[in-house]
């Protein structure tokens, strides 16, 4: 300050002053505190204010000599913190919420990762009793976070397309029920309500209330991807209906008749664990268990099945009435021609099943009549499997009626003028309606249609009031799993878009004074608890929230009922199905893999989640055998820009059906039957948002009430279009060919498998070691040490921590859950279709498929290859990095420093597994604000021009780090579970600290598993030392089916 | 003055082992290659030719600035495939330009007096081709505003380059590179600026020319100094002939892909770098001496020479595609053994069997004296040359990178209009700083010229 001088006054020396004002008159000081502080700069000069502010000057004197720190400036936004903290809530530590999501039916019980008041992720609920301390998930539950900020989701209520208020809707709502209540004659004759499948008993409680107060109304449910014939089909055999599940842990040997019980349909998430559990090999395992499946067109369980049989679906039943005779189940109708080889088949599947009495399992799938399903159920009852592997459980009452007939006799009413008004909950029966019931144009007819949906959709667009419905995540409810266990759906969030639950529309509707969500589901569980012994029941508010804390509701699930015979007369019920008209086509209709009926068809993540078997994203194609498509001339030819990773170009057809046409691109698959077309729901609409608009080719339009499951005549007429698909991983003829990618994947030791006998022979027969002495002709050198190497391989020693990962080849089904959970833990993009079949996908995950056998017809099985980064120890990847944005941690990870990295690629050419990711344009949306809630904060998003793979989760890791060192403890087996293994229903995929001695001193999971005989690496030969190893499958073959 | 010359200089040459036309003397030497750049107005074909190179250059710019904008996504590179044409093109050039270091430097070092009249514009053709080089490994880069993090230098967050990586080697031997060509030929011209500056008769020119001379007067002195300089010069370049290329290859080398993993690559990258640099010289010499009627400097001698040259040097690369064949039989290793059946019998196949034909084929003509003695038919096949050196670096990036080791993450690539827009670019980029150097600057040495005229013997010879 001092060197500030006056030199107009002829003071010398020192300079001083008397005042502060004086100071402040100096002009250099002025021009200073001016620049730095513009705001005071002319009160300064201003001799009236200044006084005014000498306070204020005092200060800005002070500052004046900062004039260094000038530059940055203190953000404009208020931030405010909380004013009352909520309750558990540390900023920047995630909470999770037990909640449960309905789907198609039945319910899976979730724990929803939250983030300061945003869920983030969905995890599986490892105390719910239908995930028996797993806590996976399916591909479904857990893009259904992405669903919940998806942009094109509705947002207002409207009325004809104009927008109105909830206050409208509710007033037309109650209107409409008045007129019915106050009917003379037959209340509610004109209403009607049509829900997808109800699995909240609030809702269906609401529902009873309902019908009771309006008798002559109806409801229907319509699940087009699950018909009514599984539970009709208890009707025939048992005389009753019933819910039929399985425990497939005591069962031995497992016929699946067309039925995807691995990956589809309730309970697929316990079938698949319990399944693997059987498929274990080693001392302490129990008896491998042998699946047999017999289906038309390949599904995950069947490809992953020990042997299966592809036959036409109309010959199914054939082989299950061959099967029925052969075990004299009783049933005495004729078997129809079923193939010689096919019926050796069945004969071999019966002389297996004989002596598994109460330890086999007959399943047929949602895609079989009636009929088929009934025949397994003689078949469980003969080999006393009722009450063991297959349980029946009394369905909840329900006056509903369901399925295909009653939504044809919804139709028939609407056209005839007998439905007022017509309410419809979630469901959009505009699209998913068969064809022949002409769904729209008799919704034309109801005076009032009142719908509630989470889109925009087909359906909203025929109806006069469109409400948007909330999602699961964000509204209460309840739901029940398929073995009865009721959870409570609780919101992670408020409505993002003021939507409501259907069980707040209907009490909007009934009630005069409408209750909320939360009341109206807390209610029902009030009367529930009130029922319920006084002796055990306990308090109200710990019931309840004991119910919201465990994400279930203790003792609702349902008693398996004590059904072991079945009804008289059955076999007269099942008569044999007309015999298919032959020379053409079988056409079946099937959900699509990842989108299921339609309902998902704007959810990106699983729409570029490539389809377990096709590998296609972003498209529905018809699926033909490859002897068809030889027939037909058809081929598929790779594009040049993604070349087999990406890019497929394949011929378009024209499919006629019962004189309807549609042209579609053709996909061939090995394993169809052949003379069978496969079709997949889920495409083809018009209104489901902006990314599942108007791509693939609607299978709806094709489909008939007459034949809901599969049905003859059609033909395919090859047309010289093209269309480009995109598909990541084409598949080619399966021969020694160049191309033949399954051929080089076993040749070079990537898929490794054989069968139960080989491995009691020679545990380590997957072993490298074992492979060269293959090579070598039974003469391995007894010198060679694995790897071979110039270096000295305890350069570092992983003395701390030192993660790993092994993945079991035979327990995986290719179900992709893990793909999704990878992309919503790590905040991966979705790239769209023209960037997939440029080679630009950004899983971190893939899951590689590769057929084995040489008959491209008759693939002998699929194996499921799920590929994230090795995190190798000598990283190809690291050294070639020219700027060390990738480099090892001390516990062995691979990391990727995305700051530092300026994308050269380099490190991706060099990566033996192609496991890097770049990001080659701005595919991270930075701009939608729903999606900037989606984020997991924990990791980073990148941007363009950047490299990311698999971390490992680290962010998992060091989160358990330090809570670890918080409570002065070293890290617990278990402790860190990876995006991909925490969502396995399998249990394929185990990491840990391969370092770790574990608890009472025994080996971590994965230490044990890496010191399997069964363990391989892939490419270990490059001495890239992989953390993540393999197990290699196990298969256990019939002997009678297939000699040694 | 110009009319003087033209009667003074005889028909052309007769005598094919001759490396100038008889007749001429220290004046009309000068007269004849400054009159290029000082008197005769720019001929109408100049205008049009620099006129589509020039509009090439927007083409580059604007498509520079879309891959900017958008990213590098809209080129064909993908994954498996992560390099492209970026990296095809970047060795293509930077091989092009070997042949310019090549003349200067070991010619002048092996006392090679042939090269005399073609080392100027090799010298050019040199860095203006690794001006073009410079582009690609820049703008292929996922986020080239960050490309200084590849160089050594001071920062807070104390990061280096990471060494090992041969990317890093890249940037110093391309870098040490560019400035010992543009050194190396600066020094070159600075008399022969000097005499334009002395003869221009236009202000603005001989300012210019002026300070690019850097005071050359002439003086013994000068004389003295700058030889010393260009031999210092010519002896650094020289191992920088073998060397970038080197470092190049090891981009691939070093490198664990089937097909890249090899220890043939560095002198077979050499090879390759000096046939495709003479083809290259051939291509722009062969109409640079027909247009500007140079065929007494640059004479059949010096066409076959380089043909010679290419020939040697096509044969080696030869050797290269044999071997590496070879290798990857011989050694058994399943990658390397796929490697060599898909290059030849998979998706690319036409590709390879085109470098074989453009590469191994083609030059046997040269065995020849009738074609080497041929201008027409030598740029023919020196164009042929080109071409199969761009397949060949195209084979070795995007066939070697398509099909690697694990099969699910087989892919193709094809350059989209982008990558051809940039690759063609740059051509006119090449093209318009060669006009633009043929008018502004002596396209032969004046002075060196003028020292293979018997009168500049007159001591040796007493």
């Amino acid at each position: 300050m001092d060197t500030h001088s006056r030199t107009d006054d002829g003071l010398t020396g020192r300079q001083y002053w008397r005042s502060l004002e004086e100071r402040l008159a100096d002009p250099r000081l002025l021009a200073e505190v001016a620049q730095d502080f513009p705001e005071y700069a002319e009160k300064l000069q201003n001799p009236v204010t200044r006084r005014h502010f000498l306070a204020l000057l005092g200060a800005s004197l002070g500052l004046a000599g900062l004039a260094g720190c000038s530059g940055t400036q203190a953000p404009r936004e208020k931030i405010v913190p909380y004013t009352r903290q909520p309750e558990q809530l540390v900023p920047g530590k995630a909470l999770y919420f037990a909640t449960a999501m309905p789907l198609a039916g039945s319910a899976m019980g979730l724990l929803v990762e939250s983030h300061e008041g945003r869920p983030t992720k969905i995890e599986g609920n490892p105390s719910h009793p239908t995930n028996r301390n797993l806590g996976a998930t399916d591909a479904f539950a857990q893009a259904s976070v992405l669903s919940l900020y998806d942009p094109d989701r509705s947002r207002s209520v409207m009325y004809r397309g104009r927008i109105r208020s909830w206050g409208e809707a509710r007033v037309a709502l109650r209107e409409a029920y008045t007129r019915q209540l106050n009917k003379k004659d037959g209340k509610g004759t004109g209403f009607r309500i049509l829900t997808e499948g109800v699995v909240s008993p609030t809702l269906a409680d609401q529902l009873a209330m309902l019908l009771k107060d309006l008798p002559d109304a109806r409801h229907v449910t319509y699940e087009p991807a699950r018909l009514e014939s599984a539970a009709e089909s208890t009707r025939l055999a048992f005389g009753e209906r019933y819910n039929v599940r399985y425990d497939l842990r005591g069962a031995d040997v497992i016929l699946a008749l067309d039925a995807d019980f691995l990956a589809c349909g309730p309970g697929h998430l316990l079938n698949t664990r319990d399944f693997t559990a059987r498929r274990r090999v080693g001392d302490d395992a129990p008896p491998m268990n042998r699946l047999y499946a017999v289906e038309p067109t390949p599904t995950g369980t069947g490809m992953v099945a020990d042997h299966r049989l592809a036959l036409s679906a109309a010959q199914v039943e054939q082989a299950a009435r061959l099967l029925a005779r052969l075990l004299d189940v009783g049933e005495d109708a004729g078997t129809g021609e079923l193939p010689a080889a096919a019926a050796q088949w069945v004969r071999a599947v019966a002389n297996d099943l004989r002596g598994k009495s109460g330890a086999s399992a007959v399943i047929v799938g949602d895609g079989q009549p009636a009929v088929v399903h009934a025949l397994a159920h003689a078949i469980n009852a003969k080999l006393g499997n009722l009450g063991k592997t297959v349980l029946l459980t009394q369905p909840a009452a329900t006056a509903a009626r369901d399925g295909m007939t009653a939504l044809a006799e919804l139709a028939n009413d609407m056209d005839q003028g007998k439905v007022e008004t017509l309410l419809i909950l979630g469901a959009n029966p505009v699209y998913t309606a068969p064809v022949d019931l002409d769904f729209a144009n008799r919704l034309k007819k109801v005076p009032l249609r009142i719908h509630l949906g989470m889109y925009n959709d087909e359906t909203a667009q025929y109806c006069d009031w469109h409400i948007p419905e909330a999602h699961y995540l964000e509204s209460w409810g309840d739901a029940r799993s398929e073995d009865g266990t009721a959870a409570i759906v609780q919101p992670l969030i408020a409505p993002l878009f003021n939507g409501v639950s259907p069980c707040e529309l209907l009490s909007n509707l009934m009630e005069e004074a409408p209750r909320s969500g939360h009341q109206i589901v807390r209610d029902y569980w009030a009367g529930n608890w009130a029922k319920r012994d006084v002796a055990t029941r306990g308090h109200l508010e710990t019931f309840w929230r004991k119910a919201l804390h465990d994400g279930f509701v203790a003792d609702t699930a349902v008693k398996a009922a004590d059904v072991t015979a079945l009804k008289a007369g059955w076999a007269d019920r099942i008569k044999p199905s007309a015999k298919p008209a032959s020379g053409e086509y079988e056409i079946l209709f099937r959900p699509d893999p990842t989108i299921y009926d339609g309902r998902f068809a704007n959810n990106g993540w699983l729409q570029e989640l490539p389809k377990p078997l096709t590998k296609l994203t972003w498209d529905n194609a018809i699926i033909v055998s490859p002897a068809t498509a030889n027939r037909l001339g058809l081929g598929s030819k790779e594009g040049p820009h993604g070349g087999s990773h990406g890019e497929a170009i394949v011929n378009v057809v024209e499919l006629e059906y019962q004189g309807r046409k549609v042209k579609a691109p053709v996909w061939i698959m090995p394993g169809q039957a052949d003379g069978t077309i496969t079709v997949h729901f889920g495409y083809g609409r018009q209104h489901a948002g902006k990314l599942g608009s108007n791509i693939g080719f609607n299978a709806y339009a094709l489909w008939t009430s007459a034949a809901p499951y599969f049905g003859s005549g059609a033909k395919l007429v090859k047309t010289a279009e093209r269309f480009t698909l995109a598909c990541t991983q084409a598949h080619h003829p399966m021969d020694k060919s160049l191309d033949d990618q399954s051929h080089a994947a076993k040749e070079r030791g990537i898929i490794r498998a054989g069968s139960l006998e080989r491995y009691k022979e020679d545990a380590h027969f997957a072993s490298d070691e074992a492979r060269e002495k293959a090579a070598r002709g039974g003469s391995a050198k007894e010198d060679k040490k694995h790897p071979l190497t110039l270096y000295n391989p305890d350069e570092w020693k992983y003395d701390n921590y030192k993660w790993g990962m092994s993945i079991d080849l035979g327990a995986c089904t290719g179900c992709s859950a893990c793909v999704v959970a990878c992309q919503a833990e790590n905040n991966i993009p979705v790239v769209g279709k023209t960037e997939v079949t440029r080679g630009h996908e950004m899983h971190w995950l893939r899951i590689d498929r590769y057929f084995e056998g040489n008959d491209e017809n008759d693939p002998k099985r699929v194996y499921f290859q799920p590929v994230p980064c090795m995190h190798c120890e000598n990283a190809p990847c690291e050294l070639v990095c020219p700027v060390e944005a990738t480099t090892h941690s001390p516990d062995g990870l691979n990391e990727m420093t995305y700051n530092r990295c300026v994308g050269t690629r380099y490190c991706s050419n060099n990566c033996p597994y192609k496991v890097r990711r770049f990001n080659f344009l701005q595919y991270a949306d930075y701009a939608t604000p729903t999606m900037k809630l989606l984020n997991n904060p924990d990791v980073t998003v990148r941007s363009r021009g950047v490299m990311e793979k698999c971390t490992y989760c680290v962010q998992r890791i060091r989160g358990a780090e330090i809570e670890a060192r918080n409570q002065g403890r070293p890290i617990r087996d278990g402790d860190v579970v990876t995006a991909c293994q925490a969502a396995c229903p399998a249990g394929a995929i185990v990491f840990g600290d391969l370092n770790s001695t574990g608890d009472r001193g025994k080996k971590s999971r994965v230490a044990q598993r890496q010191a399997d005989p069964l363990n391989y690496g892939l490419l270990t030969e490059l001495n890239t030392n992989p953390r993540t190893t393999y197990l290699a499958a196990v298969r256990n073959p019939n002997p009678e089916l297939e000699p040694k | 003055m110009a009319s003087d010359t033209d009667k003074a200089s005889p028909p052309g040459p007769k005598d094919d082992r001759a490396i100038i036309g008889p007749g001429y003397t220290f004046g009309s030497i000068t007269e004849k290659i400054s009159s290029i750049v000082l008197s005769r107005p720019a001929p109408r074909y100049w205008w049009v030719g620099f006129g589509c190179a020039f509009l090439l250059v927007m083409v580059l710019m604007y498509s520079l600035a879309y891959v900017l904008y958008e990213g590098v996504g809209v080129w064909g590179v993908n994954v498996p495939v992560g390099w492209g044409f970026a990296i095809v093109n970047l060795v293509w050039w930077i091989g092009i330009g070997h042949a310019g270091t090549l003349i200067s430097a070991i010619l002048l070092l092996l006392k090679q007096k042939w090269r005399t009249s073609i080392n100027r514009f090799a010298e050019a053709m040199t860095l203006f081709a690794v001006a073009c080089a410079c582009v690609f490994p820049l703008m292929h880069m996922g986020r080239p505003w960050f490309f200084y993090w590849l160089m050594p230098y001071p920062n807070t967050m104390e990061l280096w380059p990471q060494f090992r990586s041969p990317l890093v080697w890249d940037v110093f031997a391309i870098s040490t590179y560019g400035t010992v060509s543009l050194l190396f030929w600066f020094v070159g011209l600075i008399p022969d600026l000097a005499t334009l500056r002395d003869r221009t008769s236009n202000r603005f020119a001989r300012v210019v020319y002026g300070i690019l001379a850097m005071g050359w007067r002439g003086s013994a002195r000068h004389w003295h100094r700058y030889e010393t300089a260009y031999l210092l010069l010519a002896g650094l370049a020289t191992p920088l002939v073998v060397s970038v290329h080197t470092v190049v290859s090891f981009d691939f080398a070093v490198a664990i892909v089937p097909g890249w993993h090899s220890t043939i690559f560095p002198p077979y990258f050499v090879a390759g770098a000096i046939y495709s640099g003479f083809a290259m010289v051939l291509t722009l010499a062969i109409p640079i001496r027909y247009v500007y009627g140079l065929e007494d400097f640059i004479t059949s001698r010096h066409l076959q020479n380089m043909a010679k040259i290419l020939l040697a040097t096509g044969l080696i690369v030869a050797y290269g595609y044999g071997m590496e064949a070879f290798a990857a039989f011989y050694s058994g290793n399943p990658y390397e053994v796929y490697l060599t059946e898909n290059r030849a019998m998979g998706p690319y196949a036409p590709f390879y069997w085109a470098l074989i034909f453009c590469n191994v084929i083609t030059p046997q003509a040269l065995w020849f004296r009738s074609v080497r003695t041929s201008p027409m038919i030598l740029f023919v096949i020196a164009f042929i040359v080109n071409v199969g050196m761009w397949l060949e670096r195209f084979v070795i990036v995007v066939v070697s990178l398509h099909r690697d080791f694990v099969p699910s993450s087989w892919g193709e690539y094809r350059g989209t209009v982008w990558d051809w827009a940039t690759y063609v670019g740059t051509m006119g980029l090449f093209v318009a700083l060669l006009f633009l150097f043929v008018r502004f600057l002596p396209v032969i040495s004046i002075f060196e010229m003028r020292t293979l005229l018997p009168e500049a013997h007159v001591k040796e010879e007493t």
